[in-house]
């Protein structure tokens, strides 16, 4: 047989890519559920984070349906939305590019030491690809309680450093509302003031970006809640 | 190479001699990128092994059916297939792993290392050596990759692995990590320092 005929080749590259193709599409079947269930237990194990919850790999199931005790969709409005997706499953990164009348905008609602939290989820851009958080607020449903954030490939030691429990930490005890105006909270260079009189903390240095992106996806997401918490102030 | 190739000098001689990353100056891109951490350095140096000896014995066993002007396409295409599963078992299996590592598994696939092996070896060779190949040139990767993490986490944060190693009794009297170590420059700069030392260490890879 020629092998460098071009029926020879033609045959052989499809060959190979219905092979190739085949056996990726089986691995990505036989994987999905354990992937799906990695991926929720990531998603349950971050939003208990906000609320400095922080279970062993085996217990985060059970440690999620332990603290999160009501889980609801509300619109812009601030009124709750039966709608056919659960909470858990609306897609923050979707809902977080419409327009904020438009959203759906899932809460979760947790009782710590006998006090309400209301966690809500962000989600915004960095500087080489999304970022997202848990926000977690008090009973005011203004003064922060915890916040977590992650990202998908922030520069590591810089932008990552998002990531790390001290930057969450910063948060805390920071407001969303002053004088009932909803102000969010500005991610600001060490040593600078926001211009609003906002309340604000330095952001990381060397992650300039990372930090501008923390900032600009706090207004962006936590303002389509604000009619929201303004309910209980 | 005038000596003979065996199977020995086939798995070790990528480690020092034939190092793909400071004789060969190959797959110098992801250096730069995963070694500000020493960890994902670490499990990207596996994951290359792993995608670089598979993917040296698939094409060793197809070497002598593929059409030769296509063949580009076909080491890409096993690669990337490779690559893709590579990485769904790590979302199964080492999900945080596989969350730190995000992108550069995925460009694993236009690592210079991999088609340089598998143009240069596994074309041409059996199954079994094209295996040792693999994994020789893999850890010879690995093994830059770990030194370039390891200087680059200790002078850049301070830490190896996450753990803090530099004492708080420095930073008390004015020791400050050194920012510019986490950035990609420095890689580059450590990378050279490396072939600096190993070029003066064996005289033999001088040139002129």
């Amino acid at each position: 047989m020629n092998k460098q005929s071009n029926t020879y080749t033609v045959i052989y590259i499809i060959l190979l890519v219905v092979v190739v193709g085949t056996a990726m599409a089986l691995t990505a079947l036989a994987l999905k559920p354990s992937q799906k269930a990695n991926a929720d237990a990531d998603k349950m194990k971050q939003i208990l984070a906000s609320i400095k919850i922080t279970p062993e790999k085996a217990d985060i199931i059970d440690a999620f349906n332990q603290y999160v005790t009501d889980q609801y969709v509300v619109d812009s409005k601030g009124q709750k939305v039966e709608s056919a997706v659960k909470a858990f499953d609306v897609n923050v990164a979707e809902e977080s590019k419409k327009d904020a009348a438009d959203r759906l905008l899932p809460v979760y609602e947790s009782t710590v030491d006998g006090a309400k939290k209301y966690i809500i989820p962000v989600y915004g851009a960095g500087l080489w690809g999304p970022i997202w958080g848990y926000v977690a607020l008090n009973d005011d449903r203004n003064t922060v309680y915890g916040a977590y954030f992650s990202h998908q490939g922030e520069t590591p030691g810089l932008g990552a450093e998002i990531a790390k429990p001290e930057f969450g930490a910063k948060f805390v005890d920071k407001q969303f509302f002053k004088d009932g105006e909803f102000k969010s909270i500005a991610v600001v260079k060490a040593g600078n003031k926001p211009l609003n009189g906002e309340d604000y903390i330095d952001g990381v240095s060397g992650g300039t970006i990372t930090s501008k992106g923390v900032d600009s996806m706090l207004r962006n997401c936590m303002s389509a809640y604000q009619e929201f918490l303004k309910n209980k102030q | 190479m005038a000596e003979k190739v065996t199977n020995k000098s086939v798995l070790f001689n990528p480690f020092s001699k034939n190092n793909p990353v400071v004789v060969q100056i190959l797959g110098i891109c992801s250096v730069l990128a995963v070694t500000a951490k020493l960890e994902p350095a670490l499990v990207m140096g596996i994951s290359v092994i792993a995608v670089l000896a598979f993917s040296n014995v698939v094409i060793s066993l197809l070497r002598n059916t593929i059409p030769t002007n296509i063949r580009i396409i076909v080491q890409l295409v096993v690669v990337a297939g490779l690559v893709v599963i590579v990485d769904q078992l790590l979302k199964a299996y080492a999900y945080e792993v596989s969350l730190q590592l995000s992108v550069f598994i995925g460009l694993i696939i236009t690592n210079c290392i991999l088609m340089g092996r598998l143009e240069a070896f596994a074309m041409a060779n059996k199954p079994w050596p094209s295996f040792l190949d693999g994994v020789g040139n893999g850890a010879g990767y690995a093994i830059i990759l770990i030194i370039v993490g390891f200087f680059r986490e200790l002078l850049g944060s301070g830490t190896l692995l996450g753990y803090q190693v530099i004492p708080q009794w420095c930073y008390d009297h004015g020791y400050v990590n050194n920012g510019l170590m986490i950035l990609p420059p420095m890689a580059l700069i450590t990378v050279a320092c490396i072939i600096w030392v190993h070029r003066s260490i064996n005289k033999d890879l001088q040139e002129d």
